[in-house]
């Protein structure tokens, strides 16, 4: 606000001056929150000492006593209550870091569909957009649980698709690969292919700003790393690894990896959700670039994927960036609707914990200051990635 | 991809469709090759869908449960009240329609279809006529104050005096033997959907109008507590924040004191709903040129009528659509407040779903209610598109 210069006897009585009153008002409230969170604390504290709980973390500590379907870390009922909320941390962080690349993927190539030239296709991802943008998460979550993932026939039943996968209400069973003994020096081998792949993908993209020339970074980066893989793997004593593939072994599948239908439908939902959002904003910011920019590359002689490649989609990305992040935001943050089908995540752990100690305010700040930390983490690499896209002004 | 430039004049006689054809679906190659792919791919999964719709699906499960959708367990003797409440909304709709809607008899000519329609649909009469009448009361409010551009005012206090009117109706007193109590746990189903997100929309609106303006302040006080709150709801699921105030939210009150179970999902909802409301009229705010708040100083007004005469009203026009977006948002995630056991359209589909002669029809029930969520928001999402094409957003 612009204030015209004070002297002694212009000023406005005290009542009337801005920058007494500021201040006052500012004093006033603090005051008042001050005494409201008061207020409500003591509530809470008599309330809490009236139903005979104590505060503090110490409960941590203590043996948890109830199992957890599926775990990153080794993990049983005799452990403590601290693990168990790792476990639930690294069982969110899984669904969401899986999700979120799915997402990105489906999000990617659906909103570039909704803009071909092919009616039919634009069609049709407009078709899954409108239906999976207008209809709640939840619902389609326990659609994607009791109605697709507990639908599926029994074990010996189950459904074979080429693989073979195998679908049943007890999971979906996939082939995996089965480390033997040379697989530490195969991945030693394959760690290595991506690192020079990395600096042959640099040392192209030089080649090419010198040169004007193609360099094929990718290509070369992507062609270097499989022949790493392959030398790797006739390098290393005995074979690296096997295929391992499911099988029916009495009640379930043996070999191979397992998701749990829980998982599998919380994956499922997650993608399918986010992705039909992630697509409207791909479309929106492919949208956004300047159609001068298509008839210039046009013009050029590129064809449509050099243009995209080159000039649609760098600028687009800039303006994609920020509400993709508030996208990979909601994913993390919607994946704690895992505790609805049973998929035991942060806020699932949390609840069993909670209904076993009682100890509501210590468990509630736990969840969510992890929340906030996830939120914060996914931000923090966003603004960085966004620097590093963002349009250089000179 | 556009072929149009290079056709030769004489081929101006092939027919449109083949030229639309050609355009769509044909050229190049490999859009040829995509449109022959996905013809086979849709066609098995249609029939598939269309099979399963009309031959499997037990829809009776859908049928026999309507009542139950519709309002959950609210008793049936006090039915007229919900009757009324949608009298009245109509009635306001009818109203708002003629007097913001121009001269324009589209909106009673499709409520007119729409009654002529459920006259003659089997539909039991007890639902039939009252529904009958209330879609007769819209056309008659709309021809009645078609163009009368005077009563904007006293409709727009007829809606708000209308939301506490329909609350008051719907809950009733205790004691009273016309309006007995109807207690929150019997609302349920659409009817409680509706009504969470209105009172959510409309409870969190001031608020987030205050904590936007507080995130904007020049007291540093009131600033960072509004951004500490603001990121730190935004930060959190909405599950655990219905969560955390079904369990923090009676520890608050002395002892005694009960809060409804009710009344904590939509304290939730609100809170939760005010912080994204606060970032979006912030966005507005930030619209709004310098030079607006400049001119509302020099003209002496104070901090209040400035926002209030000056600076709000353009920076919430600017950001209708942001608000709709959000309120479509606010219906969908209703369906957490299944958290907290209460019996939303979701919470009934689970409930019916349970019942042992249900078992097995998951499939047309979920289907069902997410019919009826894609109707809801797209509704709303078309006519946001509507309201922003007229107000002229991003044109001005």
């Amino acid at each position: 606000m612009a204030t015209v210069p004070v002297t002694e006897h212009t000023r406005p009585p005290f009542w009337r001056d801005e920058r007494v009153l500021t201040v006052v008002a500012q004093v006033v409230f603090l005051v008042v929150v001050v005494l409201v969170f008061t207020y409500l604390y003591n509530n809470v504290q008599a309330g809490l000492r009236a139903r005979g709980l104590t505060g503090g973390y110490g409960f941590l500590q203590q043996r948890a006593g109830f199992d957890i379907g599926e775990s990153l870390i080794p993990y049983t009922a005799d452990d403590s209550y601290g693990r168990a909320f790792v476990v639930g941390i690294l069982n969110t962080l899984k669904v969401s870091l899986v999700g979120v690349l799915s997402a990105t993927l489906l999000g990617l190539l659906s909103g570039i569909a909704r803009l071909s030239p092919n009616w039919l296709l634009r069609t049709l991802v407009s078709a899954y957009i409108e239906i999976i943008r207008n209809t709640p998460l939840l619902v389609q979550l326990f659609f994607w649980y009791m109605a697709v993932m507990l639908k599926f026939p029994r074990v010996r039943q189950a459904v074979e698709l080429p693989g073979p996968i195998y679908l049943s209400n007890r999971g979906i069973a996939i082939p995996w690969l089965r480390p033997e003994a040379g697989f530490p020096v195969w991945i030693g081998f394959v760690v290595a292919g991506i690192v020079i792949g990395l600096i042959v993908a640099k040392w192209r993209t030089n080649y090419e700003e010198r040169t004007g020339q193609s360099g094929y970074p990718i290509v070369a980066a992507l062609v270097t790393w499989v022949m790493f893989a392959i030398v790797g793997w006739f390098i290393a004593p005995g074979t690296p690894a096997t295929v391992a593939k499911p099988e029916l072994n009495g009640l379930n599948f043996q070999g191979g990896t397992r998701m749990t239908p829980e998982f599998a439908a919380l994956f499922m939902g997650l993608v399918v959700y986010t992705g039909a959002f992630i697509a409207e904003i791909v479309r929106g910011g492919i949208l956004a670039v300047s159609k001068g920019q298509r008839e210039a590359a046009k013009a050029l002689g590129l064809n449509d994927v050099q243009m995209m490649r080159y000039i649609i989609l760098p600028q687009a990305m800039r303006i994609i960036i920020p509400p993709l992040t508030s996208q990979y935001l909601n994913l993390t943050k919607n994946s704690s609707l895992a505790v609805f089908i049973g998929y035991p995540d942060l806020f699932f752990v949390a609840g069993t914990v909670l209904n076993q100690t009682g100890k509501s305010l210590e468990v509630i700040s736990l969840v969510m200051a992890s929340y906030l930390s996830f939120s914060l983490l996914t931000s923090l690499f966003m603004n960085w990635y966004n620097q590093r896209v963002k349009l250089v002004e000179r | 991809m556009t072929a149009k430039a290079e056709v030769p004049p004489k081929r101006k006689v092939t027919p449109l469709v083949l030229e639309w054809m050609k355009d769509n679906l044909l050229t190049p190659w490999y859009n040829a090759v995509i449109t022959v792919v996905l013809t086979v791919v849709i066609f098995v999964v249609l029939r598939a869908i269309l099979r399963w719709a009309l031959y499997e699906a037990t829809w009776d499960v859908v049928l026999v449960n309507l009542r139950l959708f519709a309002v959950g367990p609210y008793p049936e003797e006090a039915f007229w009240r919900i009757w009324m409440s949608l009298g009245v909304v109509s009635l306001l709709a009818g109203l708002s329609w003629g007097v913001w809607g121009g001269r324009n008899l589209t909106p009673s000519a499709i409520v007119g279809v729409l009654g002529a329609v459920l006259l003659v649909l089997p539909v039991s009469s007890n639902v039939k006529w009252p529904m009958v009448g209330i879609l007769a009361l819209f056309i008659l409010a709309h021809l009645a104050s078609m163009g009368r551009t005077g009563f904007r005012r006293p409709l727009v206090w007829g809606w708000v005096l209308s939301f506490f009117v329909i609350l008051f109706l719907l809950k009733g007193l205790g004691g009273s033997t016309l309006l007995t109590s109807v207690p929150t746990s019997k609302w349920g189903g659409l009817l409680l959907t509706v009504l969470l997100a209105i009172v959510a929309i409309v409870a969190s609106f001031p608020l987030g109008v205050l904590l936007a303006l507080g995130r904007r302040s020049e007291l540093p006080v009131v600033k960072l507590f509004s951004i500490l709150y603001i990121e730190s709801v935004r930060g959190v699921p909405l599950v655990t924040v219905l969560w955390a105030s079904a369990i923090i939210l009676p520890l608050f009150f002395p002892k005694g004191v009960r809060v409804d179970n009710l009344i904590r999902a939509m304290v939730g909802m609100t809170l939760f709903s005010a912080a994204y409301l606060a970032e979006n009229v912030r966005g507005g705010l930030q619209g709004v040129p310098r030079g607006q708040y400049e001119a509302a100083y020099a003209l002496g007004l104070n901090y209040y009528q400035a926002m209030r005469y000056i600076i709000l009203p353009q920076a919430l026009r600017a950001v209708i659509p942001a608000i709709v977006g959000q309120f479509i948002g606010l219906f969908k995630d209703t369906t957490l407040v299944a958290i907290v056991g209460l019996l939303d359209l979701l919470g009934i589909a689970l409930s019916v779903i349970a019942q042992p002669e249900f078992i097995g029809l998951q499939r047309e029930v979920f289907v069902f209610i997410a019919a009826i969520y894609w109707i809801f928001t797209y509704a709303m999402s078309y006519s946001s598109r509507r309201l922003e094409a007229r107000l002229g957003v991003g044109t001005r």
